[in-house]
């Protein structure tokens, strides 16, 4: 690892500086992280009350709580703000940003005026949603046409808002593969990063190069409303599934913008708590720009039902069963990884094996539904809101969580109650699996999705998952009370709490204004656990 | 920091000469291109003009924008959003046209 | 773009060498994403292309084929000036990088007026972005073109002052090779509308 000294009496921790305008025109790659976590936990917070409403509406068959505009309304802003607003730019630009640097040893990103300008479009894109809620669309997060062509509802204010997000995201994505390329510190070869930054690179060529087509598809169907065109109108002779092509073209590898990251955080807490090296480093690593490769060419999966041709459907299905291969790779190197460790059940431990055990339900109920024969049957039904559930709440969002609990020492400096965590855990843990499990059943039983009403068959499974709803929520109101409890009056976190051997836990928890004081000269790998270094905690 | 080497090679800088020949290129190219759409080839005329404007690309990335002189990792990031381009193009295609219409 | 200026050597945590290459591979993966933005619309392109030829061969005959072989003329000289005067403040000549530059807005100017007169003549024959499939993608494509080229005449402005007032000289001239890489790009997706509008159809 490296060797270097911390002049203590210079020490100035990054969060020192306060006011409004220290945040606001922050170049620190720390603090405009600070600025995403914020941002995108809180939507994620209203998109996550959207979606107990929505339950709560699904309690009882009939649509006796809201009618069912309003719950089309509901799901599409729960939808468009955990997609566009939460899960792409979550962990990728949070964690991404205060963790890339410290862990190639740099003292910011390559270009940190860009950095801020990203988080400024991202709130341009913000405040242009919330003017798009006077008359929120009803078109689901995909926008599909031909309806959102024609609906009635600010379809166009929605989708630029949308469009303007983009820019965020890839110019976040450009910075950091700049920065990896770049900025690494000496000794620190590809073959040495840690694998978060393996996974952060893979992200960010994805948000690169997919983002810009979803773009143009935007604002295509922004011409289409306002100017008359018609590339996906049937009468004026274009074709609606042309709009399904471009915008899978970018949203297939937007889910791979969302879960990559997860899997770098995983990488990075499973070794530090199973006190082991990593178990098939260079696998792990190169099967993420393998995910990011293989998420290109599996788009049309989506649309299997849409009337696209049987030829594309069948080779799209086949390419789909590609995408198993280096994820099942990953989660068979976490598991060799625990394997004969000596696992501390720590809660960020906890959240990444709860990880693992969602994420392969997540995964494998994907191949049935990358199956094209058992799609036809599960499309849009229940199955498939459970499929997409588990991977990105039983995976990204397990995997945010973890990264929360496992790197708020070193960002805030303060240590939240441990107990008060694993319980929240539990809640999240159970309560999860209470509300998406039932879903599948109702799928496989022909429940299709975004319907406001549903037959009274279905109404045990379906108010189980209500209920189950509610200890979710619960368990993450738990979680942010135990966080924010933890910033106000947590103990003093100490500088490496977990004896990890990568480079941010070199360094004082908050980290100083420049990161280093010197740069760090690299020698070895992140990941010597278990050898010489142990001997000496 | 990491070190590349490439920084510390000798910068090239293209001489006038150099840029007034690819000019005079691009213009050769552009009277072709112009000149062969006015004879009717078929379906050859699409093929003759998409290599012209190719070439004439190249010409532009390669000299004006100096891809030549870049290191590779340039030249992955240059060509990647092409393949990508014609991945989307071609399995749009396989889609559109593979359509079997039932009357 | 202008990420790196001269006088905030106190905000500089990268060499100057590491800087200039930084700035430069970031340039290139926007340019990569500006070609995925156009990619849509080629796409679009191509489908429709191959599902009505008669259309856009008898659509593009509308088109005024010797203003846009002038535009793409225009253009590629504009490009040429730009690479020359990349090269003329390598060496230091900052008067004559100056001069090519101005040269090159001069030339995006002129294509923008030529561009502003087909336009014109088109919204008199009643043509729309609604016409048809293909004046879709032609005001589409051409306009989404315009666009970046008032971006890049924005962008050349700025450099072309900063070039007047001595900014740049032969050790530090990063924001003019960035400058250049943008409106060589628009040319380079000029190069490929111009066949594709105004010449197949």
């Amino acid at each position: 690892m490296a060797n270097h000294t911390i002049a203590h009496d210079v020490y100035v921790p990054f969060l020192e500086k306060k006011g409004f305008l220290s945040w606001i025109l922050t170049t620190d790659h720390k603090r405009i992280g600070i600025l995403y976590l914020v941002s995108t936990s809180l939507f994620f917070l209203v998109a996550g009350i959207i979606a107990l409403l929505m339950r709560f509406e699904l309690l009882t068959p009939a649509s006796d709580f809201v009618d069912p505009h309003t719950y089309n309304v509901l799901f599409t802003l729960h939808g468009s703000i955990m997609v566009f607003f939460f899960i792409v730019p979550g962990l990728a630009a949070s964690f991404g940003n205060f963790l890339i640097p410290l862990m190639i040893g740099a003292r910011d990103v390559a270009f940190p005026k860009l950095n801020i300008a990203s988080y400024w479009i991202y709130l341009l894109g913000t405040a242009i949603l919330l003017m798009a809620l006077l008359k929120p669309a009803d078109t689901g997060w995909t926008f599909y046409t031909p309806y959102s062509a024609t609906t009635n509802t600010d379809v166009v204010l929605m989708t630029f808002g949308v469009f303007v997000l983009g820019f965020s995201s890839i110019l976040t994505g450009l910075n950091f593969i700049v920065t990896t390329h770049k900025m690494r510190a000496p000794g620190m070869t590809w073959h040495r990063l840690p694998l978060f930054i393996w996974a952060s690179y893979a992200t960010a060529v994805l948000q690169l190069l997919a983002t810009p087509v979803v773009g143009i598809t935007l604002l295509l169907l922004i011409t289409e409303r306002t100017l008359g065109v018609g590339f996906f109108d049937p009468a004026k002779g274009g074709d609606p599934i042309l709009f399904q092509n471009f915008f899978w073209f970018y949203s297939h590898p937007a889910v791979y913008i969302m879960i990559i990251p997860a899997m770098g955080v995983i990488s990075e807490i499973i070794p530090v708590f199973s006190r082991k090296p990593i178990f098939g480093y260079k696998a792990i690593a190169y099967s993420s720009l393998g995910i990011a490769a293989i998420s290109f060419l599996v788009w049309a999966h989506h649309m299997f039902t849409s009337g696209i041709s049987e030829t594309a459907a069948m080779i799209f299905s086949f390419l789909t069963f590609l995408v198993a291969i280096p994820t099942a790779i990953k989660v068979f190197n976490w598991i060799a990884t625990l394997y004969k460790g000596s696992i501390q059940l720590h809660s960020a431990m906890l959240y990444a094996l709860g990880f693992i055990f969602l994420f392969t339900i997540g995964g494998l109920t994907g191949v049935f539904l990358g199956a094209l024969a058992a799609d036809i049957h599960l499309h849009d039904t229940y199955f498939v809101v459970a499929h997409m559930h588990y991977v990105m709440i039983g995976g990204t969002v397990m995997g945010f969580f973890g990264a929360l609990h496992f790197w708020y020492p070193k960002w805030f400096g303060k240590m939240f109650n441990e107990t008060v965590a694993k319980i929240a855990w539990f809640f999240i843990f159970v309560g999860f699996n209470v509300t998406f499990f039932p879903q599948f059943f109702l799928g496989i039983q022909g429940m299709p999705r975004r319907y406001a009403t549903y037959p009274a068959e279905f109404e045990s499974l379906m108010s189980l998952s209500t209920y189950g709803s509610w200890i979710l929520g619960f368990g993450i109101l738990i979680m942010v009370i135990n966080l924010i409890s933890g910033l106000i009056n947590g103990p003093k976190a100490p500088a490496n709490p977990y004896n990890s051997l990568s480079l941010e836990w070199q360094i004082p928890s908050p980290p100083p204004h420049e990161n280093f004081e010197e740069i760090p000269q690299v020698t070895d790998w992140t990941y010597g656990y278990g050898k010489k270094k142990e001997l000496e905690v | 920091m990491a070190s590349h080497s490439h920084s510390d090679k000798h910068e090239h800088i293209t001489t006038y000469k150099t840029y007034f020949i690819i000019w005079a290129a691009l213009m050769v190219l552009t009277v072709i291109t112009v000149y062969v759409s006015y004879v009717d080839f078929g379906t050859m005329n699409v093929v003759i003009a998409m290599a012209v404007a190719s070439i004439k690309a190249a010409l532009v990335a390669l000299f004006f924008m100096h891809l030549k002189f870049e290191d590779s990792i340039t030249w992955v990031f240059a060509l990647f959003p092409l393949g990508l381009l014609f991945l989307l193009i071609t399995m749009t295609f396989v889609d559109t046209f593979t359509r079997v219409v039932v009357p | 773009m202008a990420e790196a200026g001269i006088d905030q050597s106190h905000d500089h945590h990268m060499d100057p060498a590491t800087e200039y290459s930084s700035s430069k591979l970031g340039m290139w993966l926007f340019l990569g994403t500006e070609i995925l933005l156009f990619g849509g619309l080629f796409a679009a392109y191509a489908i429709f292309h191959a599902r009505y030829p008669e259309m856009f061969y008898e659509q593009h005959l509308e088109l005024n084929r010797t203003m846009g072989a002038i535009n793409t003329c225009v253009l590629i000289f504009s490009s040429l000036t730009m690479a020359m005067g990349v090269s003329a403040i390598k060496w230091g000549r900052q008067k004559t990088a100056a001069i090519l530059i101005l040269i090159t807005i001069i030339c995006g100017f002129i294509f923008g007026v030529i561009k502003y007169f087909e336009y014109s003549a088109k919204f008199s024959h009643h043509i729309y972005p609604d016409t048809s499939i293909f004046f879709s993608l032609y005001f589409l494509m051409t306009g989404l073109h315009m666009i970046h080229v008032f971006i890049g005449l924005g962008i050349l402005g700025v450099i072309f002052v900063l070039t007047l007032k001595g900014k740049f000289n032969s050790k530090y001239n990063t924001p003019i090779e960035l400058g250049g890489l943008y409106w060589h790009l628009v040319d380079l997706i000029w190069i490929y509308l111009f066949p594709l509008l105004y010449l197949i159809g």
